[in-house]
């Protein structure tokens, strides 16, 4: 309870902020609408001279990647940690954290919070209802809770990956650029995982498994029974990763010694 | 003259130090080339050519396209947003040097870093695992490095611009961000033109983006031959001189109506 109140806090404290600068809210939203065309664009014109990508269509792989910015823009809206080693540990932030009273992850979560980038989220749902009508897809009672379910996997895969990432700053403090690489291959999962080689299919599955953000889960609203296993796994595999990210999170705090004086 | 050298002298050295952070660098350009390998490969699955290139020659315009960027891609627009936010830009006004030549050259000694000790590394790197094909002529070589030199010019000075205009709307965060997704996307670094469609080609036409990344990829691709070399080299010389008037006047704009804020 204690922790809803505290996010009842910083959110309204968020919007306030927010609001007070309008123009810079309305840029943010547009260029973040361009940056999520432009991998629209690209699958446009790639099946401009293609019919099928591995036995995928467009409007399969463009409802794949409409899922893909559901779970990736709730992981943009609360993970935002790619500057936590710099922020947080090289310039001392953590020594004020640790002081105090939540837990120190959720901490951050709430103080690097982007709640614009949830709008996302309506651009993946309008995606996906586009190429959904265009396949003829049907929805059961069900499909909507388990596309909750999968979503909530898919964001908590990611924020898991990046989580992990943040920790290892608790043991070196060097400047890596790891981060934005990761951003690179969260790309991968967006296609079909049929295309790549067995090895990135492996990685992509159960070290890095960026594949339950998008093509995993898709594949059961469109149907492609031969993948089922892996898309109902989506939460639990979310679940696992995010406990492991938390464990490894917490050891690190254990060790941290604070930056200099 | 000596003091902008001076600066690509300094600006390389201080890249030399942070070196680090450029191995970490042509891993992820490797990874980013080896995914658009398998979805290029995918997409080519049964063709042996989409508009003219082939998939091998698929696979060297994206490699290509990305190490070119590493030569011409900087961050002076931010630089510039930044000192103009924290009324840095003041102090730079008044030294014995052009404002913007400086940062310039600034851009310049990044780059040269960055095509010496990634680019051609990372090109070998990438040529070892994925099938290239590189050109034996001289002469496509010589064209490619003239062309990538215009790359460089282009895209600075659309930085410089975006850059400059923070003088005019105080945070333009938003702006960069989207300029970056506009060029990555019309400059032809994630897709050549020629895959667009006509009517999209003709109103690209207009804008300089392809002058960026499209122009020396297709040289060094062997698709471009002959005139169109010429024509393609000719389009880049122009929008560098185009782009010198908007830079120009909203610099002198900009000098008038100077409002630091804070510092």
């Amino acid at each position: 309870m204690f922790y809803v109140q505290m996010f009842l806090q910083y959110f309204s404290q968020y919007m306030k902020t927010r609001l007070q600068y309008r123009t810079d809210l309305v840029v943010e939203f547009l260029s973040d609408l361009l940056f999520q065309a432009v991998n629209l664009v690209f699958i446009l014109v790639v099946f401009g001279h293609t019919q099928l990508l591995s036995g995928w269509n467009r409007e399969e792989i463009i409802f794949i990647y409409g899922f893909f910015l559901v779970p990736f823009a709730i992981f943009s809206a609360f993970f935002n940690i790619w500057d936590f080693n710099e922020r947080y540990i090289i310039q001392g932030e953590m020594d004020r954290i640790l002081t105090r009273p939540i837990h120190s992850l959720f901490q951050v979560i709430l103080e690097r919070m982007e709640l614009e980038s949830l709008f996302g989220m309506i651009t993946g749902i309008a995606v996906m209802i586009y190429a959904g009508s265009r396949l003829d897809l049907s929805l059961s009672w069900y499909d909507p809770i388990l596309f909750i379910l999968m979503v909530m996997g898919g964001a908590l895969v990611y924020g898991a990956i990046f989580i992990m990432l943040a920790s290892i700053g608790f043991w070196s403090d060097a400047k890596t650029a790891i981060m934005p690489m990761m951003y690179n291959i969260g790309n991968y999962g967006r296609y079909p995982v049929d295309i790549y080689n067995q090895v990135i299919r492996y990685v992509l599955t159960w070290i890095l498994p960026f594949a339950f953000v998008g093509v995993y889960p898709s594949a059961y609203f469109l149907g492609r029974e031969e993948w089922y296993g892996y898309a109902f796994a989506t939460p639990f595999i979310g679940l696992a990763f995010f406990t492991l990210a938390v464990i490894l999170w917490n050891l690190g705090v254990k060790r941290y010694r604070g930056a200099g004086n | 003259m000596g003091k902008y050298i001076e600066m690509i002298r300094i600006r390389f050295l201080m890249m030399l130090a942070y070196r680090t952070n450029y191995y970490t660098g042509i891993m992820i350009y490797t990874i980013n080339i080896s995914a658009y390998y398998f979805l290029w490969t995918a997409i080519y699955s049964g063709k042996s050519d989409i508009e003219g290139l082939s998939a091998t020659q698929m696979v060297t315009y994206v490699a290509v396209a990305w190490m070119a960027r590493a030569f011409y891609f900087n961050n002076i627009d931010r630089e510039i947003a930044r000192e103009i936010k924290e009324g840095k830009v003041a102090v730079e006004m008044i030294r014995p040097y052009s404002y913007l030549g400086m940062k310039t050259m600034q851009g310049l000694g990044e780059g040269i870093f960055r095509l010496f000790f990634f680019s051609v590394p990372g090109m070998f790197i990438v040529a070892l695992i994925f099938p290239m094909s590189f050109s034996t002529e001289v002469t496509t070589w010589l064209w490619f490095a003239l062309s990538i030199v215009f790359s460089f010019i282009v895209n600075t000075q659309i930085n410089l611009v975006t850059g400059v205009l923070t003088f005019f709307f105080f945070n333009n965060d938003g702006i960069i961000r989207a300029k970056r997704v506009i060029i990555d996307l019309f400059s032809g670094l994630l897709l050549p033109i020629s895959f667009y469609p006509l009517w999209a080609q003709d109103i690209m036409a207009f804008f300089p983006f392809q002058a960026i990344s499209y122009i020396p990829s297709m040289i060094f691709t062997g698709g471009f031959s002959g005139d169109a070399i010429y024509n393609a080299i000719l389009f880049q010389m122009m929008w560098s001189f185009i782009l010198l008037i908007p830079i120009m006047l909203l610099w002198q704009l900009a000098k008038k109506q100077l409002i630091v804020q804070g510092g």
